[in-house]
């Protein structure tokens, strides 16, 4: 897809949020945090590979999918818990982009998740699957986990625990 | 830092493709698995066919009710040249209700199948193909009395949109099949749902 057409579709994305907001005054400030990005897998890939002092955590999940809803917790405790050590929780719905407004944005709400969330708008995934881990058969949940001098893929589902136990190590390295 | 993320990710794929599931190539086994009008299927009662459509399905997920249509489509266009669709459920069915056999029953009349759809309901089958989500096609060549895989992943390019598909992965492989080539690509992914096991 062109950028400018993710771009067309965020902008109508704000205006409906905004309008939202305009009918719910006391909502504004959190409504305006609920805007989503959207991108394809160009505009996406940097946050794959960012080289910062940060550990990312990058969970692909959608508001269908059980095991992904199930799992979402355990990714706001972490980043409740290691924001400030440098964790950097992302959560890239794989949602369309037609239930952003009335399946993703009232998910957000609902599970005040605080993690930032991004939409992943690109149907031709055979091509970007294999970028993300040539490990990943498709199937979501699905988590990156890297920093520096460390790179894991999961093609499963996590408890916080879990995510803790790799984690911390490597919080430790940074 | 890319290189050896690219080297350690091709690691990786060294370990674990080799771990699990069949690759192109590898001799499928047959099955016999209880089918929604209540008869039980096995690949090698399809005696004329040349080869087996095999798609790991269910009723809940909603990239497999995207791919319905086009399922229905695949097989009146492949039954006929040899190449019957069989869906095969491998969700625990517990652990997912939607995914139940009554369940199938049902949605295999609101939409009127004209393939088999068994349920793998011992949960022995999928593994030993490697499916790892729904819809994960397994394209099985006969070889004598042998099914082979012969192309394994996804229906299209964009499960979105048919109209948007530029792509027919499967029905190239088995046009490709047919013309007595080698599918290209032999093996494609997609975005899909768990199978899901009882915890």
């Amino acid at each position: 897809m062109e950028p400018t057409k993710s771009l067309r579709k965020l902008l109508i994305l704000l205006i409906l949020v905004t309008g939202m907001t305009g009918l719910q005054p006391g909502f504004s400030s959190a409504a305006d945090q609920r805007a989503i990005e959207m991108m394809d897998f160009d505009e996406f890939s940097p946050w794959l590979s960012r080289e910062t002092d940060s550990v990312y955590v990058i969970n692909f999940w959608a508001t269908w999918c059980a095991p992904c809803v199930r799992e979402i917790p355990a990714f706001e405790q972490l980043h409740a818990t290691y924001a400030d050590s440098g964790v950097k929780v992302l959560l890239v719905s794989l949602d369309t982009p037609a239930q952003v407004e009335n399946r993703v944005i009232p998910f957000i709400e609902r599970m005040d998740i605080q993690s930032q969330v991004l939409l992943l708008d690109d149907p031709i995934s055979n091509r970007w699957i294999p970028l993300v881990s040539e490990e990943w058969s498709g199937a979501i949940p699905a988590t990156v986990i890297y920093s520096r001098d460390f790179r894991g893929f999961y093609e499963r589902e996590f408890k916080f625990e879990e995510l803790e136990a790799i984690v911390k190590p490597l919080i430790r390295d940074l | 830092m890319k290189k050896l993320f690219s080297v350690l990710s091709l690691l990786f794929l060294a370990l674990t493709v080799s771990a699990q599931g069949y690759s192109v190539g590898d001799v499928a086994t047959d099955f016999r698995l209880l089918n929604v009008d209540g008869s039980y299927v096995s690949m090698a009662d399809y005696e004329d066919a040349r080869g087996i459509v095999l798609i790991f399905s269910c009723n809940h997920c909603p990239y497999v009710v995207a791919y319905e249509d086009r399922m229905i489509e695949l097989h009146n266009e492949y039954a006929p040249k040899g190449f019957p669709v069989i869906a095969i459920n491998p969700n625990d069915t517990i652990a997912e209700p939607r995914d139940s056999y009554t369940k199938m029953i049902e949605r295999a009349r609101e939409k009127n199948f004209p393939f088999d759809y068994v349920i793998d309901a011992d949960q022995e089958i999928y593994p030993q193909y490697g499916a790892t989500r729904t819809p994960h096609v397994f394209l099985l060549e006969r070889v004598d009395d042998e099914f082979v895989v012969a192309y394994i992943g996804a229906i299209d390019d964009n499960y979105r949109d048919a109209a948007q598909v530029e792509e027919r992965y499967l029905a190239n492989a088995i046009d490709a099949l047919l013309a007595g080539e080698r599918p290209d690509p032999e093996f494609t992914r997609a975005i899909g749902c768990t199978i899901k096991v009882r915890n």
